[in-house]
């Protein structure tokens, strides 16, 4: 049997397993060359939009986010000469349904060394999709003090909102089906990709 | 990961080793909370804590507030004099009073032990015992191990003496229960009157000489001498116990150089514990409040939620 493995459903103890009766398809929407890519182009997107590195921090949110907010400064130093400073945020103490979540999910540390007081932060996130994820790592944020402007950047866009929430900055829409499901490995051993899987 | 399912705390023989750890790991993300600018998370919005308290206790209780509060609870102290007791309302009215107002965690000390199951029981919210006559006092017992486990690393084969009045002590009951899940060794010692009759019960080696008690100790644990409790002529005087159990600077250079100093507080200082080791560096007397606070804001996270709830009948899994 085929089973399906995601990283950020494992860390919540979920294993989707496929049920044999159901077909699904898999695809690969990225690959190593277009997350690169992707990457670059958001790096040079926030530099021109927060014209430079003074006062630019990146925020990723775990877990997705932080290795994708690694690399994107790796990028942005190879511009600038040096990376912009890097935090991270788990939202799982301001998720809206923090007391009813099942199970109970493991909380990570939020590692902002600095205070966020009139900084340009940029979130980053792997996949935006309901838009609950950005808006818990928003108020996270503001309890680390109150940033001049907040960007949010993200690899893949689903769509699928459910608040009104968009990202400045979008490595590819995705346009996806309510029920599939986009899996995103940017740190993992093995190479780089976004997989798509849907029912046929 | 597993669902927490405990849904309530009464003692630490209640939880097994993963819970503890679950717990203990829940808490560091909480201590981290504590140390930002604003201390204050909305994770528990909208629930309500009851901070039920027949005896006096402004720390446990100042910890649980703030725990609450910290966490966006709605917190509610209830102070029960013993005279309001006596004016007849029986434990069994308060329960369905309180469940009443609707909360979603009680927390209770009571001077009688058993106290917090007979309400747990009773009701159908969460309850968490902060400490009921001799038997169990649990969110201490974790609130040590947290600090133990930050200064030592590990909770793993200690060797942990726990110094004084054993047998009224109910820290010294839910420590050694938590200890002895990380294979820890639990030395007991004090004046035979104050330890337990059945103390070989609790899984710990019980020692008469503080000298050797205190031989390779990697924590040692020092307990309040309970001078209310103790008049019964269980000592012959506070300087004699001073002499003989009281921790100096003598008798601490016999336990490992690098050993950390406990109190659950509040000390008697110049009795258990000499001034300059309760504010040496060895010690780890404020730690211990800081992770009480930590700890208990994991535990009512844990039990707050909806999810800790037992599944309804002929609900699956």
């Amino acid at each position: 049997m085929v089973v399906f493995r995601s990283p950020r459903l494992e860390a919540l103890g979920v294993f989707s397993h496929t049920p044999p009766n159901v077909a699904r398809i898999q695809k690969v929407v990225l690959d190593a060359d277009a997350i690169q890519r992707s990457i670059r182009r958001i790096a040079v997107a926030i530099l021109e939009a927060t014209s430079g590195i003074e006062g630019l921090t990146l925020v990723g949110i775990r877990r997705g986010g932080v290795p994708l907010s690694q690399r994107i400064a790796d990028e942005i130093a190879k511009v600038e000469g040096r990376p912009p400073p890097l935090g991270t945020v788990d939202i799982s103490l301001y998720r809206d349904d923090a007391a009813t979540a099942l199970p109970n999910p493991k909380i990570g540390p939020s590692d902002i060394p600095f205070d966020m007081s009139g900084r340009h932060v940029v979130l980053v996130d792997d996949v935006l999709h309901t838009g609950r994820t950005v808006r818990a790592a928003i108020e996270c944020l503001q309890d680390h003090g109150r940033p001049a402007r907040v960007w949010l950047a993200a690899l893949c866009d689903r769509g699928g909102r459910e608040l009104p929430i968009a990202a400045d900055f979008v490595g590819r829409v995705i346009d996806m089906e309510p029920g599939g499901r986009l899996d995103v490995w940017v740190d993992a051993a093995g190479p780089d990709r976004v997989v798509l899987t849907e029912r046929e | 990961m597993e669902p927490f399912t405990h849904r309530s705390l009464l003692d630490i023989e209640g939880l097994m080793k993963v819970d503890v750890e679950r717990i203990l790991d829940t808490a560091e993300a909480f201590l981290q909370v504590s140390r930002r600018p604003v201390r204050k998370v909305p994770t528990l919005r909208g629930k309500t804590v009851i901070n039920l308290f027949y005896e006096a206790s402004t720390r446990t209780r100042t910890s649980f507030e703030l725990a609450g509060k910290r966490l966006s609870a709605d917190v509610i102290n209830m102070s029960v004099s013993a005279s309001s007791v006596k004016k007849g309302e029986t434990l069994q009215d308060t329960c369905r009073t309180l469940e009443a107002m609707h909360p979603d965690v009680i927390v209770i000390r009571h001077a009688a032990s058993g106290a917090p199951s007979y309400v747990a029981s009773k009701i159908r919210c969460s309850v968490i015992n902060a400490g009921d006559g001799m038997h169990a006092h649990p969110t201490q017992a974790l609130l040590d191990a947290f600090t133990i486990r930050r200064a030592k690393g590990t909770l793993d084969k200690l060797v942990v003496t726990i110094v004084g009045d054993i047998s009224h002590s109910r820290v010294a009951r839910s420590n050694a229960h938590l200890l002895n899940l990380f294979g820890c060794e639990v030395r007991v010692v004090g004046p035979r009157t104050l330890l337990p009759a059945a103390v070989d019960s609790l899984g710990v080696r019980v020692f008469d000489r503080l000298e050797e008690a205190l031989e390779g100790a990697d924590v040692v644990m020092v307990l309040r001498i309970q001078s209310e409790r103790l008049e019964g002529a269980l000592l012959p005087s506070l300087r004699e116990y001073a002499r003989t159990f009281g921790i100096g600077p003598r008798t601490i250079g016999l336990a490992k150089p690098d050993a950390i100093i406990m109190h659950p507080g509040p000390m008697n200082r110049g009795v258990e514990i000499e001034s300059i080791i309760a504010d040496g560096e060895r010690s780890v007397v404020l730690e211990q409040v800081e992770a009480g606070v930590a700890v208990r804001m994991a535990l009512l996270y844990l039990f707050a939620g909806e999810a800790s709830e037992p599944p309804a009948v002929g609900e699956a899994d």
